[in-house]
């Protein structure tokens, strides 16, 4: 029993390690083969943690692979590839997140931190303290006598 | 023995931490001398105190004492030595153990060369250093004791993770972690700074040196870790945009933006308040980088030991010296004088949008990590936040900077004249914009701009040397007399910077690589990338703790043999793991990368790449750690020049 | 004034993040918050239409019932299994639907750990569990009499969940 149990874990484990596919499951139309792989770089592999399913040997990748290449030689559209993902694993698949409300921030981000920065630059512009006032005559006088005595 | 011995020792480090924590510092609020004395004999005590109880574990390690939990479980004795020795960092409570070595090592190394600091700010230096780390080593003490005893002891060792047996991966955490936690010392600084209330010149004097040193380490630690992702992970891929990965860029950004900012203080005595807050998020982001990786809540392919129990004892740590330092900088930053006037277009001016890009990428990157975390604790939503969107978010941000980086270096303190440096620039502008525009018509629009960027880097770096030594318009020899003169600091920059653009021209060539899968039988050839590869044969392979199926892959090009891959698939019978090694072949243009599949009807599944220029992305990590050492080695910078140079003003 | 409050700015957002991941922590102890967790699509949604050799989706009316998800060469499910056999000897309807897996195979682990199954299904190819937004083995679903999705769970059942979340969904879909 705990042979088979160990003979189990190996497989699952082995399973992961070779992030290398089945040559056959390249579409042999290279233009629909490199937009089926864009798509698939922008979706995530579902058992392994931040992998596309491009880059996963997990099985469950290779079949999400398969699936996209079926749909894309069936002349779907990216969008409407990824739309059949998300209705089964949900916004989670996507690895570039939809501009939602849920994602303003995220999204926003870029241009908010560019806003921080511009604005700590300008505050701190406003904030710095005056030039000292030019001298007054008799400051100049003082100072000539300062210097001529050196 | 050797066990107890590391064990007593590690207690040991704890009570001098405890000691170098509270004693200088009491000292210097007293104004107590003696008291600020021994700051540096304690650092020291710590630091021996550490390496003795980490030569321990990696003695025991060494001699594969099964009875330590920690060597059973992380070590074999069939492993080679290298790896006995290199896994005692490479598990959980081991790696703990290092990085509070590394951390004492630095109050050594500043109370060895802080001679010329002054008393106080030397003994608040080391004091805050203590104060650092003896939480980390209380919890390597209390919660992660690497010393456990196991009884009886197992006959032999769980053997370290197969992939964790690699040269490059056994050098890559002490590298990694001398930059993370070398910004400790400007953190250090910059808390004694506030404690002190003052902050000058001689201050930025002596806080770059230190970010220059851990800035150095961490930009090879970064790269050693790509690297090793490219060559052994089997994907061809070099970066993932992975927590783990972003937790060592985040404070790579904020410690490059810091470097900078320092370099205004220096200078100009301007963006005090600034720099000081930016050396404390630096050493903070690289805390939470190197903990919160391991508190389980990060989601990575690089999963580390998950215990949310230990997980709550770091945050409680990273809490007090995050948030102690934060506030600390809340309460007694407005004591520090706001100085600096200085016009938009200048040298300094130019270092202000430096810091503001880099500071948004790293907060772009930042959020992008967290994001999907507070987007389920908040709203219930369930994310994913990866490549796809780092690229279209840092890309935007990260080409200003590049524009800009050339430019920089060429606009002289407080005014400068920007035409006038454009005007210097415009064949670099040139030749940039061709290489774009001959890019585009072979690759995507993104990788156009940044092989656009990438010429104009380097060669912006050339024109400033160039014009640095005013070469063609004075008599060669004294143009060669100039370079020997050259400050190392204006050297190194120039040298770092060209180094980034060789980096970014590998990574935007990355687009031009070709891939392929294919099946061969022995004796087949499959065409790639103007390259014959044929599968001569597969055979087994034996090593110390594996066994391996070779492949042997004869590459020509027009009928000459280019070379021969041997790509092997080990499987480790302890760990039951099997693992691809790639075999890649470089001439420093372009790689030639092979690994082998599963093998099935008498064939052999391989996976192809050629990847031009892919030797560029590290090739110019390397120079820029090689421009920071540059600059480390001014004059002006060693330590007690401030010093000397006083002392030949007066004279 | 102004400049203090800036100042104290990242002392703050410090606060707040900081807070945010020891509610995470917290949370993960105590499981509910789970980052790895994938969501399901289904629930209150009606099953996803299929036809395997066993079961198809009209079957899955009238009554409620749970549909589980299995595979012979996962370990988890050998955990799983006396959990079902209780479900089973409760005269909970419970459907099996075997997941990537040779049917002698499955035939062989159901007669080693008891066969809790009032049906059983073979999905070969393993689509029609991707309909299903499945991860992995085993999972479980609970369909009402409707044919709705009303609850999911990931990973073996455990005896606990069964008696704190299965149990009065049970009764309140009955």
């Amino acid at each position: 029993m705990r042979g088979v149990l160990a003979l189990v874990l190996w497989l699952l484990l082995a399973g992961p390690a070779f992030a290398i596919s089945d040559p056959a499951e390249a579409l042999p139309d290279p233009a629909q083969e490199a937009r089926a792989v864009a798509i698939g770089q922008q979706l995530r592999c579902l058992v392994c943690q931040n992998e596309s399913i491009e880059d996963s040997g997990a099985d469950l990748a290779r079949d999400l692979r398969r699936i996209v290449r079926q749909q894309v030689a069936a002349g779907r559209s990216n969008r409407e590839v990824i739309a059949w993902l998300v209705a089964r694993y949900g916004n989670f698949v996507r690895l570039r997140p939809p501009f939602e409300t849920g994602t303003l921030l995220l999204w926003g981000s870029p241009v908010l931190a560019l806003a921080a920065g511009g604005g700590a630059v300008l505050l701190a512009r406003r904030n710095r303290p005056a030039p000292p006032p030019p001298l007054s005559a008799a400051e100049r006088d003082r100072l000539r006598q300062l210097l001529d005595r050196t | 023995m050797i066990p107890e011995l590391g064990h007593f020792t590690l207690a040991l480090g704890v009570a001098f931490g405890f000691a170098q924590a509270f004693l200088p510092l009491w000292g210097a609020a007293r104004g107590d001398a003696r008291l600020m004395q021994a700051a540096p004999a304690l650092a020291l005590g710590q630091f021996l105190a550490l390496g003795t109880s980490f030569f321990c574990l990696a003695w025991s390690s060494a001699v594969s004492d099964f009875s330590v939990l920690n060597v059973a479980e992380n070590s074999n004795s069939l492993e080679p030595l290298i790896y006995k020795i290199t896994g005692s960092w490479g598990n959980h409570e081991g790696s703990i153990l290092f990085w509070c070595l590394i951390l004492s090592l630095c109050g050594a190394a500043v109370a060895a060369f802080g001679g010329n600091l002054p008393s106080s700010l030397r003994a608040r230096v080391i004091g805050v250093l203590g104060a650092a780390g003896v939480g980390f080593a209380l919890f390597a003490l209390l919660e992660s004791d690497p010393f456990l005893r196991l009884w009886p002891p197992p006959v032999d060792g769980r053997d370290l993770n197969p992939l964790l047996q690699d040269p490059g991966l056994a050098m890559h955490p002490p590298i990694l972690y001398t930059g993370y936690v070398g910004f400790a010392v400007p953190f250090a600084f910059a808390v004694a700074a506030l404690l002190e209330g003052r902050i000058d010149a001689a201050w930025g004097r002596w806080v770059r040196p230190w970010t220059l040193a851990a800035w150095c380490f961490l930009t090879g630690g970064i790269a050693l870790g790509s690297w090793w992702a490219y060559y052994e992970l089997g994907w061809g891929g070099f970066w993932f945009w992975d927590p783990v990965e972003n937790a060592s860029l985040l404070p790579w950004l904020t410690g490059t933006a810091l470097l900078h900012s320092a370099l205004v203080v220096e200078k100009r005595e301007a963006l005090k308040v600034w720099t000081v807050l930016l050396a404390i998020c630096t050493f903070s982001l690289s805390l939470s980088g190197t903990f919160l990786v391991r508190s389980g809540i990060l989601n990575s392919v690089h999963a580390f030991a998950n215990d949310p129990a230990r997980g709550v004892f770091i945050l409680v740590l990273l809490g007090l010296v995050v948030g102690g330092s934060l506030l600390l900088f809340g309460l007694r930053a407005p004591v520090l004088a706001a100085s600096g006037i200085f016009a938009p277009v200048s040298r300094e001016g130019a270092l202000v949008l430096n810091n503001i890009l880099l500071c948004s990428i790293a907060a772009v990157v930042l959020t992008g990590t967290t994001y999907p975390l507070f987007a389920d604790l908040l709203l219930g939503e369930k994310l994913s936040v990866g490549a796809p969107f780092f690229n279209a978010t840092v890309f935007p941000l990260a080409m200003p900077l590049f524009a800009a980086m050339a430019v920089g270096p060429m606009l002289s303190w407080k005014r400068a004249d920007l035409g006038a440096a454009l005007m210097k620039l415009w064949w670099a502008a040139l030749v940039a914009a061709v290489a774009g525009v001959v890019m585009a018509t072979r690759a995507a629009l993104l990788p156009a701009l940044a092989f656009a960027a990438a010429a104009w880097l380097i060669l912006g770096a050339l024109a400033d040397l160039i014009e640095r030594v005013r070469l063609f318009r004075i008599p060669l020899g004294a143009s060669a007399r100039r370079l020997m003169g050259l400050s190392r600091g204006s050297l190194g920059t120039t040298i770092a910077h060209a180094g980034l653009g060789v980096t970014i021209a590998g990574i935007a060539a990355m687009s031009l690589a070709h891939a392929a899968i294919v099946l061969l039988h022995p004796g087949e050839t499959a065409k790639l990338g103007g390259y014959d590869w044929q599968l001569v044969n597969v055979h087994d392979a034996d090593g110390p703790n594996y066994a391996a199926r070779v492949a042997t892959i004869r590459i020509s090009r027009d009928g000459r043999l280019v070379t021969v891959l041997a790509p092997e698939r080990r499987s480790f019978p302890v760990q039951q793991i099997t693992t691809t090694e790639a075999k890649i072949s470089t001439n420093g243009l372009r790689d030639l990368y092979a690994v082998l599949g599963e093998e099935r009807d008498g064939g052999a599944v391989l996976r192809l790449h050629v990847n031009p220029l892919a030797p560029w992305i590290w090739f110019g990590a390397l120079i820029m750690a090689v421009g920071g050492m540059v600059s480390l080695a001014d004059r002006r910078l060693r330590v007690g020049a401030p010093a000397r140079r006083a002392a030949v003003a007066a004279a | 004034m102004n400049r203090r409050l800036l100042l104290l700015a990242p002392f703050g957002v410090a606060l707040v993040a900081g807070g945010g991941f020891l509610a995470m922590l917290r949370r993960e102890q105590a499981g509910t918050f789970d980052p790895r967790g994938v969501p399901s699509m289904l629930i209150d949604r009606p099953v996803p239409p299929f036809s395997l050799p066993g079961l198809a989706s009209s079957d899955l009316r009238g009554r409620p019932v749970l549909v589980n998800f299995f595979a012979s060469w996962c370990v988890p499910c050998v955990e799983e299994a006396p959990v079902l056999m209780d479900l089973r000897r409760a005269g909970v309807p419970l459907y099996g639907i075997a997941y990537k897996d040779k049917p002698e195979a499955t035939d062989a682990f159901l007669s080693r750990h008891g066969d809790p199954y009032a049906r059983l299904a073979r999905d070969l190819p393993g689509r029609v569990a991707i309909d299903w937004g499945l991860t992995g083995v085993p999972e479980t679903y609970l369909i009402d009499r409707d044919g709705i999705v009303r609850w999911r769970w990931v990973g073996p059942l455990t005896p606990e969940a069964v008696t704190a979340e299965l149990q009065p969904l049970l009764r309140r879909y009955a």
